[in-house]
């Protein structure tokens, strides 16, 4: 256990070394709030709600996505991909630790140093800029908190999922591009899932996808409460559960792929 | 003609090398196509609850997206630059081009061409057709005309855009991230201008203009004449900030000194 908390520390310590970058970064994610701040109102004109969100509760909504964006994402499906093309993984897999595991840890050390020199200062600097509504209530920052764990996860097994793919495609950029793409329409980072007309959040229900962004933007907006919290917790734990499957299945059929390429 | 000819033999090898690689290249349009559709998307969606974005009506917004789709398109497949600073600076890549006996940009611009991102200007023509035959706009013999001039003047705005910020790599070898950034403004203009503030319209105007790419050619197909002014300002400005850019990039090129030993 100890080498993979310090993997985490090491990661951490790496971002840090690298922090100029993530100025410039609060400024792109700070203008790209701005602009969905703008076309929102727009949209809502003089309406008061819309599917049960008001202007104030939307502009929250996007602002939160975003930084919590900055939490989840990261890159490891590239940094696998790229591990992979160059064989430097078969070394990796001689090592005392399981692959996956140490690259979920990896991604963990960037997502808390995210969080605590991109997200937080740059929610407090949007906080100041555009109307925002922070829910003041202790218990709804805590289930915020376990939902943001979840979102982590998943969207990691997400991208080992597509990175464990370059061993049967050899070169997948384009598939992690089609993955990106992907997953910030159906994870609810755009635009709230109940937005999308009934049959598609029918069909969007049978993926994993909004557990990454849409269940806890609407945790933190309180537009989820009580029974239904539990249930969009139980649904991302669900999710958190069920997607060690394919990781696991793919990871041995890889391994197996990996002594026909090196033999 | 010396450039032409080579402009012909890059292209012609590009496409060799890219024929090697059949499904990696079918993905890429794949995934291209899928982040057109994703915008459409959100477009449709959105206008499943509201009738009309500051007067503008959901045909009309898709028909500007479509529009903007084609320079953009065009953009990505021969000012594919979003990279220099990492391959041609901080890898010394720079110091290879400048012994060679054509302008270094058009020689960076050839090798970073991007062929297949050609097809979005195909899907921005499909989705622009469709939603000007919904809004049942008129069509003029000169159209053609305009529509090409104002093509190639937003190809313009974006390239000059692309080319400044790949200039400031001459003066300053660190790394950042303003690529990413510039991308993400040009998303705003797709959406008419009349939706934003009034400092967010000028800089979209002036400073960095990237209405000029979207929202006020089209707004000449969709016959709004308060915006003809800008409509046709759009060579104009095209033009100019290209040219500022080429200056800018021939200063930074003098002012090289080379990477590493």
């Amino acid at each position: 256990m100890d080498k993979y908390i310090e993997m985490v520390r090491i990661r951490f310590l790496m971002m840090l070394a690298y922090r100029t970058n993530y100025y410039s970064g609060i400024l792109i994610y700070s203008i790209n709030i701005g602009a969905y701040f703008f076309l929102w109102s727009a949209i809502y004109g003089d309406k008061g709600n819309i599917q049960g969100l008001s202007v104030l509760q939307m502009s929250t909504y996007v602002a939160v996505a975003w930084m919590a964006r900055a939490f989840y994402f990261n890159n490891i499906d590239r940094e696998i991909a790229l591990e992979i093309k160059e064989g430097k993984v078969a070394v990796e897999l001689l090592r005392p630790y399981h692959y996956l595991g140490m690259k979920t840890m990896q991604a963990f050390g960037e997502g808390v140093f995210r969080l605590l020199f991109f997200s937080m200062p740059g929610m407090i600097f949007i906080a100041f800029v555009f109307p925002l509504e922070f829910p003041g209530n202790a218990a709804t920052w805590i289930f915020f908190a376990l939902s943001l764990v979840f979102s982590f996860i998943i969207n990691t097994q997400i991208n080992l999922l597509t990175g464990i793919m370059t061993f049967f495609l050899f070169n997948n950029d384009g598939l992690i591009r089609a993955k990106r793409v992907v997953v910030d329409l159906f994870s609810g980072l755009l635009l709230p899932i109940s937005f999308y007309p009934g049959w598609a959040q029918g069909v969007m229900q049978y993926f994993p996808f909004q557990a990454i962004s849409y269940v806890p933007n609407m945790i933190f907006t309180e537009a989820y409460k009580g029974n239904e919290l539990l249930q969009a917790l139980l649904y991302q734990g669900i999710w958190a559960i069920l997607l060690l499957i394919p990781i696991q299945l793919l990871w041995m059929l890889a391994k197996k792929q990996m002594v026909i390429q090196g033999g | 003609m010396y450039y032409v000819s080579m402009f012909i033999q890059y292209a012609g090898q590009y496409m060799k090398t890219r024929l090697q690689y059949r499904a990696d290249v079918l993905v890429e349009i794949f995934s291209d196509f899928l982040f057109q559709a994703v915008n459409l998307i959100f477009i449709l969606v959105v206008f499943g609850h509201t009738q009309s974005l500051s007067g503008w009506n959901q045909n009309e917004i898709i028909f500007i997206y479509g529009f903007f789709l084609i320079p953009f398109a065009i953009f990505g497949a021969f000012f594919n630059i979003w990279d220099f600073n990492e391959r041609y600076i901080v890898k010394g890549e720079m110091d290879r081009i400048l012994t060679r006996p054509i302008h270094s940009l058009f020689q960076v611009t050839l090798e970073r061409m991007e062929l297949e991102s050609l097809f979005g200007a195909v899907t921005g023509f499909a989705v622009m057709m469709y939603a000007g035959s919904q809004l049942g706009l008129p069509f003029y013999w000169h159209d053609p005309l305009v529509f090409t001039l104002f093509t190639v003047g937003g190809v313009l705005v974006y390239a000059g855009i692309f080319i400044m910020i790949a200039s400031i790599s001459f003066y300053s070898d660190s790394r950042t991230s303003i690529m990413p950034m510039m991308y993400n403004i040009g998303n705003y203009g797709r959406y008419p201008v009349d939706i934003y503030n009034k400092a967010i319209r000028f800089v979209l105007t002036w400073i960095l203009p990237f209405a000029f790419v979207g929202m006020y050619p089209a707004a000449y197909f969709l016959r709004k004449e308060e915006w003809y002014t800008y409509a046709f300002l759009t060579p104009i400005v095209g033009v100019a900030f290209f040219l500022i850019a080429v200056f800018v990039w021939n200063q930074g090129v003098k002012q090289y000194r080379g990477a590493g030993n």
